[in-house]
């Protein structure tokens, strides 16, 4: 098939609009960021970093800030543990139901977060509140933990399929003990790809909210729930504005960073 | 040499090597979630004593009564299906295009970049994405600026928002899986189709849409399955409408009835799993 140059032309203009259409609107919320006026309204008459000054200062902004660090570190080291345990078993062994795990291990993403969240909800409490243990920082990190195990498991059993077993397999043959095996060849093949699904996971779980709002509770408070809860009052705007655009910065890094240490295949995991 | 021992165990007994990779995370994955979505389908059938506000351990079917019966619940999920249909049609409609444009007009530097660029706001915090659009919804915002010019009033905060902002939100989880699709389509195809006299029109009815409908499925599942699950964005840009996600959400928290809040989770649940289904059974999720 001839793709013909009006046909190209036209498409690319499509993709052109489409991608203004991706990030204008992300645009907008970092020169907001930078609008002195209390009151919003666009398009803001001068720049000033006034906002910026003042967010730091802000006790709640900062303590929200480290709930959502404590929270995306938990949930990293225990999904990249568990994460990886399940991608040996399904990349190295035959066995039964393996497919039925795998499915298993994605079901919590690929149902909407409000089912995961709901349901930890009344499990926590049915059966926690009874024992006197309440909702908290420990129950938002088993609701992240228990979704961020995808993301760690794609990273880590594509690349496993990739460097195959005969590696391993020459290992052995020629002496090596199982913990030698794993510490001289496999780690340091995988290394790279664990600290990529790390990344991810613990990118996907600062951003997360709707998990958040169900396994909380009243005294803790993540850096997204903060800017829900004041998303709607007016004289916060401003701050809001300048957390937005510090989390929209914040993600590019890890994810920049996890697609180089990958190759280029790790940022689609979360599909 | 203890060591040793416990490795050359190791390396004779594989299945106890798989049982101790398999336990830990099969317990959590069983315990925190399996278990919990148990209890959540089992609390759909509790009630809450409208005197004291305690769940009742007691099975009834009241919650089911009342979600059928009463008309509002019934607008609220038609409504909540049709905004799913829309953004997955809207999204398959815009994405097709791109990917196309990706996959099969750049040259293989530029595609990578491409992807690069499309997946980047993928992972930009989703509740920044969702604010953004408040922002350019508002009586004062960007949209209103821009359309002053031409006397066109923007239609503010409500469904219309909502639906745009969720095809916003998602796109990406189209674009990519029908951006593999077409990569893995080969050139020679093509040729081969415009060779046998295809117009270039004929040839994407009969050879590229049939090849990707798969990857199309694929990206609609996301599309679907997350659309039905949000309530954030309807509170945000959504105006004083409502879609099913928010009767679960306004029932856990200021009602405090979660019995009744699992009771409405269990629709978008029903409606995915036979989504899924249908589509397991059409085969066309066995690439991915």
């Amino acid at each position: 098939m001839k793709i013909s140059r009006r046909a190209k032309w036209i498409l690319g203009g499509l993709t052109f609009l489409v991608l203004g259409f991706i990030y204008i609107p992300l645009a907008v919320v970092v020169i907001n960021s930078f609008n002195p006026s209390r009151t919003f309204s666009w398009p803001p008459t001068s720049l000033s970093t006034v906002w910026w000054s003042k967010v730091f200062a802000n006790p709640d902004v900062t303590s929200s800030l480290f709930t959502s660090l404590k929270a995306g570190l938990g949930a990293t080291v225990i999904s990249v543990v568990l994460g990886s345990c399940i991608a040996f078993a399904v990349a190295r062994y035959k066995f039964f139901a393996k497919n039925t795990i795998s499915l298993l291990v994605v079901l919590p993403i690929a149902l909407p977060g409000i089912v995961t969240g709901i349901a930890l909800n009344s499990a926590f409490n049915t059966l926690l509140q009874p024992l006197g243990i309440g909702l908290g920082l420990a129950t938002v990190i088993i609701g992240h933990a228990t979704f961020c195990i995808v993301i760690v498991y794609n990273n880590l059993l594509a690349r496993l399929r990739r460097i195959g077993g005969t590696l391993e397999e020459a290992s052995s043959d020629l002496g090596a003990s199982t913990f030698q095996t794993f510490a001289y060849v496999t780690f340091p093949m995988i290394r790279s790809a664990l600290v990529a699904g790390g990344l991810l996971a613990f990118a996907l779980s600062f951003d997360e909210i709707v998990v958040t709002t169900f396994t909380s509770g009243a005294s803790v408070q993540t850096l997204p729930q903060w800017i829900f809860n004041n998303l709607f009052r007016p004289n916060q705007a401003p701050i809001v504005n300048v957390v937005a655009t510090i989390l929209l910065i914040a993600f590019m890094l890890p994810v920049w960073l996890s697609q180089r240490l990958s190759g280029g295949s790790a940022a689609s995991s979360r599909l | 040499m203890r060591e040793n021992r416990v490795s050359t165990w190791l390396y004779r007994h594989p299945k106890s090597r798989l049982a101790m990779l398999l336990s830990a995370p099969l317990t959590w994955l069983a315990v925190a979630y399996l278990g919990s979505l148990a209890t959540m389908i089992f609390s759909a059938f509790w009630s809450v004593d409208s005197f004291t506000g305690n769940i009742v351990h007691q099975l009834t079917l009241t919650n089911f009564r009342i979600l059928f019966s009463q008309s509002v619940y019934g607008v609220i999920a038609v409504r909540s299906l049709g905004i799913a249909l829309f953004v997955t049609i809207v999204d398959a409609l815009i994405a097709i295009p791109i990917a196309f444009f990706m996959a099969k007009v750049l040259s293989p530097k530029l595609r990578n970049f491409a992807v690069v660029i499309i997946i980047l706001p993928l992972w930009a915090s989703y509740l920044v994405k969702a604010y953004a659009w408040r922002t350019m919804f508002s009586d004062s915002g960007v949209l209103a600026w821009f359309f002053k010019p031409f006397h066109i009033a923007t239609p503010g905060y409500g469904l219309f928002a909502t639906a745009i902002t969720l095809c916003y939100l998602w796109l990406p989880y189209m674009i990519l899986p029908i951006y593999a699709g077409l990569e893995r389509l080969p050139d020679s195809l093509l040729e081969a189709s415009s060779d046998l006299g295809a117009s270039a029109g004929k040839t994407f009815r009969r050879v590229i849409i049939p090849m990707i409908y798969p990857s199309i499925i694929a990206g609609s599942l996301f599309t679907f399955s997350l659309t039905l699950g949000d309530y954030i964005v309807v509170k945000i840009v959504g105006g004083k409408s409502q879609l099913m996600a928010n009767v679960v959400y306004d029932n856990v928290g200021t009602a405090g009835n979660l019995p009744f809040a699992a009771a409405a989770a269990l629709f978008p649940i029903i409606v995915i799993l036979g989504y899924l289904t249908f589509v397991r059974r059409s085969g066309a999720l066995e690439n991915f």
